[in-house]
């Protein structure tokens, strides 16, 4: 009965689900050369087969999440797991604004409540290494990180005001795994964004703050004029779990059955 | 007199009755990093939940058995602290250390790192959490961690004060034997408001 009336709830705003919702596309993993400049990823980094959502999360999705656990609904969510302004874009704890806002991306979730979110689909959240294996492809190519045009590209979303609102999840031609959206939308949480450690810790590197890391845990960047993973990556190591911003959503991955 | 006694009863019994009803009822604070609910296994072997280390204030870190150089720092770090405290404070405290390397430190490991630091059970934890939930408790403490190619981890080396109920009161980068003077005082603090007695019945005179 209750999952019916779950089941209700979830249909009466919006058709839950709209196509491509929560599909995953199925990428071949390899040998990746990261943008970071770790000293133990010299010969690039082994990524095995995976699968990644073809979309972002979308509000829909979330919502619908939301109401079966009302745990992470806003105004019930504990504060070590999301800021006061997690979900703040929803008019309601358990109501969105309209069918726009539907098909947008979900964001100002935090790292606990997307990780909850893939769990509860039996998935996780994407390693950055898959994440920035996925990102290097553009329509074409699997890596076409070298190209200066793609990169002017991925750069002028940058510029872009952040302050606009968000288009829906989906409008952008697919890359050359199938997957979208991944430049030019929103920002993504990956489940390993704390291993990150460029933040404010490392900025002033080889003075006595060294020591708040064990071992050599000063990461740089290998590729600077790689803007677009710089960007990520100083954003993803500035912030906290708990932590949520306006432009920051998310999509699950998965092992290969 | 007979007045005074039933008054006494009846408190008394309504203070039994709270006690009973607050302690298992009492509700975590929001901000509290015992909201998150995941299995452990202490260095003894004992299955317990992250939620059982509440009801004392203790200093927490991460850490992992096999690291060579920060990591003797942080249990250098909580001995300094023991030392630093009389032994009625010491009494109130725990020393909780979180392992990040699941998969080299069982029980049996960190139970052979306690005995080799000399590390008395009754105030240490040395905790064993699933590789799985191991990000998640770094993140309620704030801590960044990477594992390396080589099995080594780099990770934030930092000392946290809770208080009884989990929620943080400070934190220190400064590791090692020698301690930052604001954390231990802070350390007192908490341990002194751990042990304000109980409100009770007033004593009676007669």
């Amino acid at each position: 009965m209750r999952r019916l009336a779950t089941l209700l709830l979830m249909m009466v705003p919006f058709a839950g689900a709209f196509a491509g919702d929560g599909e995953y596309v199925r990428l071949p993993g390899g040998t990746f050369r990261t943008a970071l400049k770790y000293e133990d990823s010299k010969n690039g980094v082994r990524i095995a087969p995976f699968e990644l959502m073809r979309l972002p999360v979308t509000n829909a999705q979330f919502l619908a999440f939301v109401q079966a656990n009302p745990q992470w609904r806003r105004d019930r969510v504990a504060s070590v797991f999301a800021d006061g302004h997690y979900l703040e874009g929803w008019p309601q704890p358990t109501q969105l604004t309209g069918e726009v806002q539907a098909r947008q991306p979900v964001t100002q979730v935090s790292w606990f409540a997307a990780q909850a979110y893939c769990e509860a689909q039996q998935a996780r959240l994407p390693t950055w290494s898959e994440w920035e294996f996925a990102a290097a492809a553009d329509e074409t190519r699997r890596d076409a990180r070298e190209d200066p045009a793609w990169r002017e590209r991925i750069l002028s979303w940058y510029s872009r005001p952040s302050s606009k609102a968000l288009p829906r999840a989906g409008l952008q031609t697919p890359n050359a795994y199938g997957v979208q959206d991944l430049h030019g939308l929103v920002w993504e949480w990956t489940d390993d964004f704390s291993s990150l450690l460029v933040s404010g810790d490392n900025r002033n590197q080889g003075d006595a703050d060294k020591s708040r890391f064990c071992g050599a845990g000063a990461l740089s960047m290998e590729d600077t004029e790689n803007f677009a993973v710089l960007m990520r990556v100083a954003m993803l190591s500035s912030l906290e779990a708990n932590g949520t911003t306006r432009n920051l959503g998310f999509r699950c991955a998965r092992d290969l059955p | 007199m007979k007045r005074l006694l039933r008054c006494l009863i009846g408190s008394l019994a309504l203070a039994a009755g709270l006690s009973a009803l607050a302690a298992p009822a009492n509700p975590l604070p929001s901000d509290s990093v015992y909201q998150l609910d995941v299995p452990m296994v202490d260095q003894s072997g004992r299955s317990l939940n992250w939620r059982d280390q509440r009801g004392r204030p203790r200093v927490v870190s991460m850490f992992y058995s096999s690291c060579p150089y920060i990591c003797p720092l942080i249990v250098d770090s909580g001995k300094a602290i023991e030392h630093a405290l009389t032994p009625a404070e010491r009494a109130r405290l725990g020393i909780t250390l979180v392992s990040l390397d699941p998969k080299r430190d069982t029980p049996r490991a960190l139970a052979a790192l306690a005995a080799r630091r000399q590390l008395d059970p009754v105030r240490w934890t040395l905790l064993r959490p699933a590789e799985r939930d191991v990000r998640a408790i770094a993140g309620v403490l704030s801590i960044r961690y990477r594992a390396l190619a080589d099995g080594e981890f780099n990770h934030t080396s930092v000392l946290i004060l809770l208080d009884a109920d989990g929620r943080v009161l400070a934190r220190t980068e400064q590791i090692g034997t020698r301690l930052e003077p604001g954390f231990v005082a802070a350390v007192r603090r908490a341990v002194a408001a751990s042990a304000k007695p109980k409100p009770r019945a007033p004593a009676s005179g007669s």
